[in-house]
């Protein structure tokens, strides 16, 4: 196993919301844990980052939270997309692909065809 | 999309800043969020097989810090700058409540300086910044002819229609003349303001008549309609502000006008202000048409492009043509162009700009004396900010606090300065008297406004930047540690004291400027009452009377007139003699003729003087001496040999080494009727205002000459003001149709007097910030010693323990306090000198060095500073040694 790698900036975001759409109203540590494992383990995540993050989806009103009970009887803070926040995936994942799309033509580029 | 998600974000975590309560509830639930994390990952790590206490810190180790990890929270979810600010905010107002008697003091200190140089601002900004009521005011000239005399001096009509005729600057040149006039109402004759204007003389100021039309071209020939158009205030008074005012009749000096128009309120040309009635100029009369009579004065618009002096250049060339073409009417005379808004503020703008220098080195001494209020006070507070310092604050926040804590001292101190700078505007204007308001319309518009508060908010940044850098001078930031050691004392005082000592000697430098500039000004006004005017002029009323032409047509019936009038006011109780003069003492040089002396040899020169036309008993009336020769006497009419009576000065310059008397003098064509005899030589009688020279001045007999607007000067043996009734009365009851105007005495003529005025004004202002620049000059240096004193008490008890005397002690102190006196006065009164230089303008009589009055001041600093350190000397005197080594 290589190096592990920061998170970059303005991409947790995007990895959060992902992340509750996959696997619907989620705590802040459920959240975290299943980031790091969709990495592979190559992400370095202070799970800490994540709260003020979270904040500011939820000020953003891409998220919203509320208190629950986990499946192994914990409370918990829950946090679910919104209508607004599933838009806002939408369009930043649709950006994030044409970025890496482009970038890739850049890294490995195809041979020429003549 | 984005910025409206960015728009919801800040606002709610604006709302937190403010939100005390439930950001503390966001707080707790977050660090209950936290607590569970916490635990699930606990359970996890359990699972995993560690040990309880290496699951929790493998928690906490991945989470990055518990306390990190909820400061970042916070910080997401406040603005934390805001937030800080507020902090810093609510305790700098602890701060600034605990220690009172500072607060007060700096605030008031401030307060008084802000507000003061905040007032003179607004009167500086009033006359001189803000632009005249008119259309585009920087393009409007004011013309005249000039000569050596005068510099500026009228226009003759014939001049005028040939510059108006040959110029290629102007486009559009008008002139203005005349003043007083008679208004037929159902009381008798008024007599009101008037004056003679050109066709376009409302067109070239840019102003239209709210009612009504203006002037049509050619309407100002001879021969035209006799029409008139109103200010505003004269169609409210004489009109009652009727809407069917045009096209109404009225009679004035006996002749029948149609009202055209009526100017807006706001319009009133400032040269001649209050002017009520406005005429189209018509020439008529002898002199209207000849070259040699000026009395007029021109307005003109620069053409686009033209500057004030290419018009100059190119009036003075059309003079010096006129001057070759009319060799003997246009002898030396030039052509002045200037800014009308030069002539309608010129005199007052050397004292405005006085005052506000005053008023601004009075802020900067109320400043370094906060400031040094702040370094003695951030010496107190150096445990504080070590403390704060140890606690973890950064050095920037340190000083964001300093600039929050000043930043609250400026706002409240400005706050109030506006205060006093509205409530100083509302009572100088309030003393302003009237006859001055008028001729400085542009004081009415004044008011704190944009151009006021811009310029306070100037001075209160500046203010804030000292404020906050002084005290940083001062603190250990570097050095926290120094500061939490106890009984830091020492040498640190050492370079306070060097500091403190340099912002006292600057304010005694500055209190010093301001006493030596009031002085002088004062001095310059008692110089300027006491002027020798050459007659007595206490007991002395007066009043002007018009004579209407249409009543008295000739000139006999006018000298039976003016008899009629001297032998019953002379015949009133209580008067010991009554004399007449076309033009009172003490008003103004001016009303020239041009003399030639018969029996010398003549080159065409303009012998200018003034010209007086006098009754017998007028020289007896004024109590003036006679020199030589007599004086006129009262059969001395048209019908007797022509006589003149020259005064002192006229007799010196143009008879150095001849007895006058016998003498002949003519006009400049030595024509015969022209022709006097000297008959006497008066005392020079001061024509002009008391701060001009006197001018070589002839006085011819009253009935020689024709005179229908006169001034009659009366003489009484005791109280001259209750006079003034029965005089006006007198005048009435001879003849209704007589108008009457300015009755007033000369004591009080001379004391309200534009002259005098702008001298007291000044003078008082002055002395004012004088006053308080001392007092807070003084009030400076007490603190500066004070504090020494109390830094070296452990010093001082060394001495003592050691064998000092309290006189020595005593002395040591005094001393340290004079050297800083010396230093600000020597200082001040070099400085002043060249301050005085700069104003030199304004002294009347009094040398910008003069000795009495800088050794006065330097006695009145020095006494003043003695006073202010002998109680810290003595305080430090009195030290009980025991008790300042024990205190340690």
């Amino acid at each position: 196993m290589g190096e592990r790698a920061d998170v970059w900036q303005g991409t947790l975001a995007l990895m959060v919301l992902k992340t509750i759409e996959m696997m619907g109203p989620q705590h802040g540590y459920g959240i975290a844990r299943r980031i790091e494992q969709t990495s592979g383990n190559l992400l370095s995540l202070n799970y800490g980052t994540l709260y003020p993050s979270l904040l500011k989806l939820e000020q953003e009103g891409a998220i919203a939270s509320e208190w629950g009970v986990s499946e192994n009887n914990r409370k918990a803070k829950f946090y679910k997309l919104t209508r607004a926040g599933r838009r806002q995936l939408e369009q930043a994942a649709r950006n994030w692909q044409q970025t890496t799309a482009i970038l890739d033509r850049f890294l490995s580029p195809v041979e020429d065809q003549a | 999309m984005r910025l409206w998600r960015r728009i919801r974000a800040w606002s709610l975590r604006l709302v937190n800043v403010f939100a005390g309560e439930r950001s503390r509830r966001t707080d707790r639930s977050f660090a209950d969020e936290i607590e569970c994390h916490l635990q699930f990952h606990i359970d996890d790590n359990l699972r995993l097989g560690m040990s309880p206490g290496q699951a929790r810190r493998e928690a906490i180790l991945i989470l990055g810090g518990l306390e990190m990890t909820k400061q970042s929270y916070r910080e997401r979810n406040t603005i934390p700058w805001i937030d800080d600010l507020l902090h810093d905010l609510h305790y700098a107002l602890r701060q600034l409540r605990r220690s009172r008697g500072f607060t007060v003091t700096a605030v008031l200190m401030l307060a008084l300086g802000i507000g003061a140089s905040a007032a003179m601002f607004a009167f500086a900004d009033a006359a001189l910044i803000k632009p005249l009521p008119y259309r585009d005011p920087n393009r409007i000239a004011a013309v005249t002819e000039s000569v050596k005399l005068f510099g500026r001096a009228n226009l003759s009509y014939p001049d005028y229609l040939d510059w108006k005729r040959l110029n290629t600057v102007f486009s559009s040149f008008d002139i203005y003349g005349g003043g007083g006039g008679l208004l037929n109402t159902p009381t008798g004759a008024l007599p009101v303001s008037t004056l003679r204007v050109s066709d376009g003389f409302f067109h070239t100021l840019g102003v239209a008549p709210i009612l009504g039309r203006d002037f049509r071209t050619g309407e100002d020939l001879p021969g035209t309609a006799n029409i008139v158009m109103l200010s505003y205030a004269g169609w409210q008074k004489w009109f009652n502000g009727r809407p069917d005012v045009v096209g109404q009749k009225t009679t004035l000096n006996g002749l029948p006008y149609t009202v055209i128009g009526v100017m807006p309120e706001s319009f009133d040309f400032a040269p001649r202000a209050g002017t009520q009635f406005y005429m189209p100029f018509q020439a008529k009369g002898e002199c209207d048409l000849r070259r040699s009579c000026h009395g007029l004065e021109g307005i003109a618009r620069l053409k686009d492009g033209v500057t004030m002096q290419a018009a100059l250049a190119e009036m003075k060339s059309i003079a010096a043509q006129l001057e070759r073409q009319y060799p003997g009417d246009n002898r030396g005379q030039g052509a002045a162009v200037d800014p009308l808004s030069a002539i309608i503020v010129g005199n007052v703008r050397p004292i405005l700009l006085t005052l506000l220098a005053g008023a601004g080195l009075l802020l900067m001494i109320a400043c370094v004396n906060v400031a040094s209020l702040l370094l003695v006070r951030s010496e107190s507070r150096r445990r504080e900010i070590a403390v704060r310092g140890a606690l973890g604050a950064s050095r920037a926040r340190l000083m964001r606090q300093f600039v929050t804590e000043s930043v609250l001292l400026v706002v409240l101190g400005c706050a109030l300065g506006l205060g006093l700078a509205y409530a100083t505007m509302r009572i100088i204007s309030g003393l302003i008297p009237k006859f001055m308001m008028v001729r400085t319309p542009f004081l009415q518009g004044l008011g704190l406004n944009s151009h006021v508060l811009l310029f306070v908010a100037g001075i209160a940044v500046m203010a804030v930047c000292l404020f906050a850098i002084t005290p940083l001078l001062r603190l250990p930031l570097n050095r926290m540690r120094d500061g939490l050691t106890e009984g830091s004392r020492g040498s640190a005082g050492r370079f306070w004291r060097r500091f403190g000592a340099n912002l006292v000697v600057l304010e005694l430098t500055i209190a010093v400027i301001l006493l030596v500039g009031a002085g002088l000004l004062g001095k310059s006004f008692y110089k300027l009452l006491h002027v020798s005017s050459n007659f007595n002029t206490e007991h002395l009323a007066m009043v002007d009377v018009m004579v209407p032409e249409t009543l008295y047509p000739k000139d006999e019936d006018t000298v039976r007139l003016q008899q009629q009038i001297l032998s019953r006011v002379g015949a009133l109780p209580g008067v010991e003699s009554v004399g007449m003069t076309s033009t009172p003492p003490l008003s103004f040089n001016g009303n020239t003729n041009w003399i030639r002396f018969v029996g010398r040899p003549y080159n065409g020169e303009h012998n200018e003087v003034n010209m007086r036309d006098v009754s017998a008993d007028y020289i007896k009336t004024l109590q003036a001496k006679m020199l030589r020769g007599r004086a006129f006497s009262e059969r001395e009419d048209g019908t007797k040999p022509p006589v003149i009576i020259i005064n002192q000065t006229l007799a010196k310059m143009y008879f150095p080494n001849q007895d006058p008397i016998g003498q002949h003098i003519g006009d400049t064509d030595l024509s015969p009727k022209s022709i006097r005899e000297v008959v006497g030589v008066v005392d020079d009688i001061k024509e002009g205002s008391l701060d001009q020279d006197m001018w070589p001045t002839a006085y011819y007999p009253m009935y020689q000459d024709e005179n229908n607007y006169f001034t009659l000067m009366v003489r009484t043996s005791h109280s001259e003001e209750s006079i003034l009734p029965t005089l006006v009365s007198t005048i009435h009851s001879i003849d209704p149709g007589l108008g009457t105007a300015d009755p007033t005495t000369m004591e009080e003529r001379t004391r309200t007097s534009p002259t005098a005025y702008l001298h007291r004004s000044s003078a008082w202002l002055v002395g004012g910030f004088a006053v308080l620049a001392l007092l807070l000059g003084v009030v400076g240096l007490y603190g500066v010693v004070a504090y020494s004193v109390s830094q070296r008490t452990r010093e001082i008890g060394v001495r003592m323990a050691l064998g000092a005397q309290r006189s020595s002690v005593h002395n040591l102190v005094m001393r340290e306090a004079g050297r800083l006196t010396l230093i600000g006065i020597a200082a001040g009164l070099v400085c002043s000198v060249g301050a005085a230089m700069l104003m030199r303008g304004l002294l009347f009589g009094t040398a910008a060095w003069d000795a009495g009055t800088l050794a006065a001041v330097a006695a009145i600093l020095g006494l003043s500073a003695m006073l202010a350190s002998y109680i810290p000397a003595h305080r430090a005197a009195s030290v009980n040694p025991v008790d300042a080594l024990r205190a340690e």
